[in-house]
C-alpha cells in the first residue's frame, strides 16, 4: 500500500521525498528509467523525512529486526533500526558474509541471483521487518522475506522508498504486507 | 587520536561484540545500544563542526555513515564499486594485495568548499581509504577526517593518508 493512502494523504513530505529522487534514463539498459536515490541522501530534510515516516510506522510495532537488503537497503535500514531500539541485520550477496549463512536464490530477467544472511542473526519468534529501496518485480523482497521465514522470524511487513508500476494495487507480497512512500518519477515532471 | 585511548566507557561493550578473527561487524548491529553508542560516539565527535558530508565507501560504510550523516545535519554520500552509480561520475583506481580495484563518486554529489568525513567500517592498509579521500579532493572537497570502528594498526593504514587526521573507535 502507498503512504498516501494509508494516513498520510497530503503530508507535504512525501511530495519532498518525490522531487528528490532523481531518474536517469537508459540505466542499467535502454528503455529502464532508473530511480536514483542519491539525490534524496542528499537533501538532509527529506532523508530525514523518510526515515521519521518509516520510524513513525513501525516504533510502536514491537519490531526486534530490521533487515536492509544489500546495498540500497543499507542506507536506510539502520538509521530505522537505531530509532526503534531494533537490531540491523544486512541481507548480502553471495560471499560478503564472513560467518556461516543461509541462502536464498531468486529469478532475475535473465538468469539468478542469491542473497544470505547469517545463521543466528535472527531468532525463532522475532518480529522483522524488511527494507530496500525500490520494489519492482518483488524478486529481491520474496527472497528477502524466504530467509527470514527460514530464520523462524514474522515478516511484518516490507517497506520501501519507491514502489513500481507492477506493485501497484498489490499491497501484498508472499502474503506479507507492502509499504511504498512514492511512486517512480516521470521524466516530464522531472527537473 | 582514537576514541579507546580516552577510555570511554562505551567502547568495551562494543569491542566485545566484534568478532576479532573476522573483524565481522555484523554482531555489533546485532546490539541496539552498542550499535547506538558506536555512532553516538562518532556524533559526538562531529557535530557542530560545519561538516556538510558525509562520504561513506560500499557496503559496510553505507550502514555507519547514513545515521551519522542524520545526526549532524550533513548531506550522505555514497562511494561505490564500479557501475553501480546511475550518473555521470568521477573514478578513483587502487591498489590491492592482488590486483586493483576502483571507487566513484557521482558528479556534483559534493560542492567545493564542502567539509566532509570519509567513513567505512575498518581500515587496514588505507588503500580504499585514501582513494576515497582522492575522489573527495578532487571534488573540491576538503576531507576533515577518516572515521571508522576498527582499525588494523600492524598494517599501518595511518601512514596512507597523508596526514590526514583518522579516527577509530578501536583497535
Amino acid at each position: 500500500m502507498f503512504a498516501a493512502e494509508n494516513g498520510l494523504k497530503g503530508d507535504p513530505r512525501l511530495q519532498g521525498i518525490s522531487e528528490a529522487i532523481r531518474v536517469v534514463p537508459h540505466f542499467p539498459k535502454p528503455g529502464i528509467m532508473f530511480q536514483d536515490i542519491t539525490t534524496l541522501l542528499l537533501d538532509h530534510k527529506a532523508f530525514k523525512d523518510t526515515v521519521d515516516i518509516f520510524v513513525d510506522r513501525y516504533r510502536d510495532m514491537d519490531i526486534s529486526v530490521v533487515a536492509g537488503v544489500e546495498a540500497r537497503g543499507f542506507m536506510f535500514g539502520p538509521a530505522i533500526a537505531l530509532a526503534i531500539g531494533a537490531k540491523f541485520v544486512p541481507l548480502r550477496k553471495p560471499r560478503k558474509l564472513p560467518g556461516e549463512v543461509i541462502s536464498e536464490a531468486y529469478e532475475l530477467e535473465y538468469g539468478t541471483d542469491c542473497l544470505e544472511v547469517h545463521v543466528g542473526a535472527v531468532e525463532p519468534g522475532e518480529r522483522a521487518i524488511v527494507i530496500d529501496d525500490l520494489v519492482a518485480t518483488g524478486g529481491t523482497l520474496s527472497a528477502a522475506i524466504r530467509l527470514l521465514e527460514r530464520s523462524e522470524a514474522e515478516v511484518v511487513e516490507c517497506a520501501c522508498v519507491i514502489g513500481l508500476r507492477e506493485v501497484k494495487g498489490q499491497c501484498r507480497l508472499n502474503g506479507k504486507p507492502l509499504y511504498i512512500l512514492v511512486e517512480p518519477r516521470q521524466i516530464e515532471n522531472c527537473c | 587520536m582514537s576514541a579507546y585511548r580516552d577510555e570511554d566507557p562505551r567502547i568495551h561493550d562494543i569491542k566485545t561484540r566484534i568478532r576479532i578473527m573476522f573483524q565481522d561487524i555484523t554482531t555489533l548491529l546485532l546490539n541496539p545500544k552498542a550499535f547506538k553508542d558506536t555512532i553516538d560516539l562518532f556524533v559526538e565527535r562531529y557535530k557542530g563542526k560545519n561538516i556538510s558530508v558525509v562520504a561513506g565507501i560500499e557496503a559496510r560504510g553505507f550502514i555507519f555513515g547514513p545515521p551519522i550523516a542524520l545526526a549532524i545535519g550533513a548531506k550522505f554520500v555514497p562511494l561505490r564499486k564500479p557501475r553501480k552509480l546511475p550518473g555521470e561520475v568521477i573514478s578513483e583506481k587502487y591498489i590491492l594485495e592482488y590486483g586493483r580495484d576502483c571507487l566513484e563518486m557521482h558528479v556534483g554529489a559534493v560542492k567545493s568548499g564542502e567539509r566532509a568525513l570519509v567513513v567505512d567500517d575498518l581500515i587496514a592498509t588505507g588503500g580504499t581509504l585514501c582513494a576515497a579521500m582522492n575522489l573527495l579532493e578532487r571534488a573540491g572537497a576538503e576531507v576533515v577526517e577518516c572515521a571508522c570502528v576498527i582499525e588494523l594498526p600492524d598494517l599501518k593504514g595511518r601512514e596512507r593518508l597523508n596526514g590526514k587526521p583518522f579516527q577509530a573507535t578501536m583497535p
